[in-house]
């Protein structure tokens, strides 16, 4: 709903708001109108925000780290001030570092991503979306958000951090209060101090707990690592959990929801993948080109002109990979779902040094969520579309998506 | 055929890998290396050109 401070967009070419209904029910059409009319847009609202909507734009942008700074990567309200974040480090390393520390903090964390890594979870994941499908079996109507995306990453990352499987719901409630932050703060400054505070004294629990007990998990892991020959600092662990949870959880709910909201109303495609097995991997890749959920940001660090708009010192930029995914410029019909689209370098994990430090893991989750999906419910569809609800701010996917299961 | 990867241009993505793990491997931090000095055997020229079509980056060259 948009408040007082949101009013609603008429133009999105001058006064663009990415938390704007339009914008989160269905931003293709926005983006397309801007690649044709305005290829960089600008806004005042947020203090001031640009957004380059072709894949030339955005990825000139990722890749430029001396013009652009990742200490904040979600627009709000409120931009980080010279003593808020201890830069270059920034308050969830390294997602909001800058070189040279990022590459370090980057570097500390990557293993634990790697694809033998990742190989390992591969069966917990199964497992985990097949005990969830037996639950489904039987019912009529089911929320395929609700009921079974959402819970796959949320316990895959509890599992890898060690943090207690029953803590999922505190878990979504951190997450919606961050990454929603854009649309719910107020100016009810203290209610946020304390929900800062119970956060830290819930990751100084966990962090403790691993002390005495030392275990195979990520948590651990960060204690014990000495990546300079130091341990790390305690906020940089308490900062890289942030991390994992914010980054690893709604977007991968989201990458899950969008691509069964496709297949449930796509029934052609529904059928060649139930009978092609093969073109998984493919598919996949096109559900993460044509359905990307994560939109980052970058303040400008230093004046800088792109495309021929000055960019000043302080601004917000939304790199929003989404919109170049979908640019006819870099990719053939790119406005079209092809299930087995053969050229495909989609940027929906970032590109640059900040390539999504989990794409592996999220890929392995979606891959194997879909398939046992589809394997159990070949012919399911969309109950009613007009109550499939989609998430609003940078992270878009379905977070409500009725669908029949074949009787 | 050959194939080549920057490491400099590398960010990790692994859609070289997982598309052809016969032509490529990745090291501990995800990273690309070719296989077998890049020599690309015969029967996998499509594989090869699969990766190259998929690297987000631009990372990997083909020689004939
Ligand atoms: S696809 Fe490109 S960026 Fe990714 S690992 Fe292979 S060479 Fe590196």
């Amino acid at each position: 709903m948009a408040d007082n401070r949101h009013p609603p967009v008429t133009d999105f070419a001058t006064d663009f708001d990415h938390t704007d209904p339009t914008w989160v029910n269905n931003p293709f059409p926005i983006w397309d109108e801007l690649r044709a009319t305005c290829p960089i847009a600008h806004s005042d609202r947020y203090g001031g925000t640009w957004l380059p909507v072709t894949h030339e734009h955005v990825s000139a942008i990722a890749y430029d780290t001396e013009n652009f700074t990742s200490r904040a990567v979600v627009v709000s309200e409120v931009r980080p001030g010279p003593m808020d974040l201890p830069a270059p480090i920034g308050v969830a390393p390294p997602i909001t570092s800058d070189p040279p520390f990022h590459a370090m903090a980057r570097r500390l964390l990557l293993p634990a991503f790697a694809p033998r890594k990742v190989d390992a979870l591969e069966p917990f994941t199964r497992q985990l979306c097949n005990d969830l499908l037996d639950a489904l079996e039987g019912k009529d109507i089911v929320d395929a958000a609700v009921e079974y995306a959402q819970h796959i990453p949320l316990r895959v990352i509890a599992k890898m951090l060690g943090f207690p499987a029953e803590d999922a719901d505190y878990f979504r409630h951190v997450i919606h209060l961050i990454l929603e932050e854009g649309i719910t703060v107020t100016e009810d400054d203290d209610e946020r101090l304390v929900e800062g505070q119970a956060l830290d004294a819930y990751f100084d629990n966990q962090i403790a707990d691993h002390v005495a007990n030392p275990r195979d998990d990520l948590t651990t892991f960060l204690l014990e690592a000495e990546p300079d020959g130091n341990k790390l600092m305690h906020e940089h662990v308490r900062g890289t959990m942030l991390l994992i949870l914010v980054a690893g959880i709604d977007t991968t709910w989201s990458a899950i929801g969008s691509a069964l909201w496709h297949l449930a109303h796509n029934p052609e495609d529904l059928k060649r993948l139930a009978a092609e097995p093969d073109l998984m991997p493919f598919a996949i890749e096109e559900m993460l080109r044509a359905y990307a959920p994560v939109t980052m940001a970058r303040l400008v660090a230093q004046d800088v002109e792109i495309g021929g708009c000055p960019m000043k010192e302080g601004d917000w930029v939304l790199l929003p990979f989404p919109a170049a995914n979908r640019d006819p410029e870099f990719f053939d019909r790119a406005d079209e779902v092809i299930i087995d689209r053969e050229e495909n370098r989609h940027a929906a994990f970032g590109l640059g040094i900040h390539r999504c430090l989990g794409s592996n893991l999220a890929r392995m989750e979606l891959r194997v969520a879909v398939e046992e999906w589809v394997k159990r419910f070949p012919n399911f569809e969309l109950a009613d579309p007009s109550a499939v609800t989609w998430a609003a701010g940078q992270v878009r996917g379905p977070r409500s998506i009725p669908v029949r299961l074949p009787g | 055929m050959r194939v080549h990867v920057d490491a400099e241009k590398c960010q990790g993505h692994n859609r070289c890998y997982s598309l052809a793990p016969e032509l490529f491997d990745v090291d501990d931090l995800g990273n690309a290396v070719e296989l077998n000095d890049g020599n690309v055997p015969e029967g996998l020229e499509h594989k090869a050109r699969l990766a190259v079509a998929n690297c987000p980056e631009y990372a990997i060259t083909i020689t004939e």
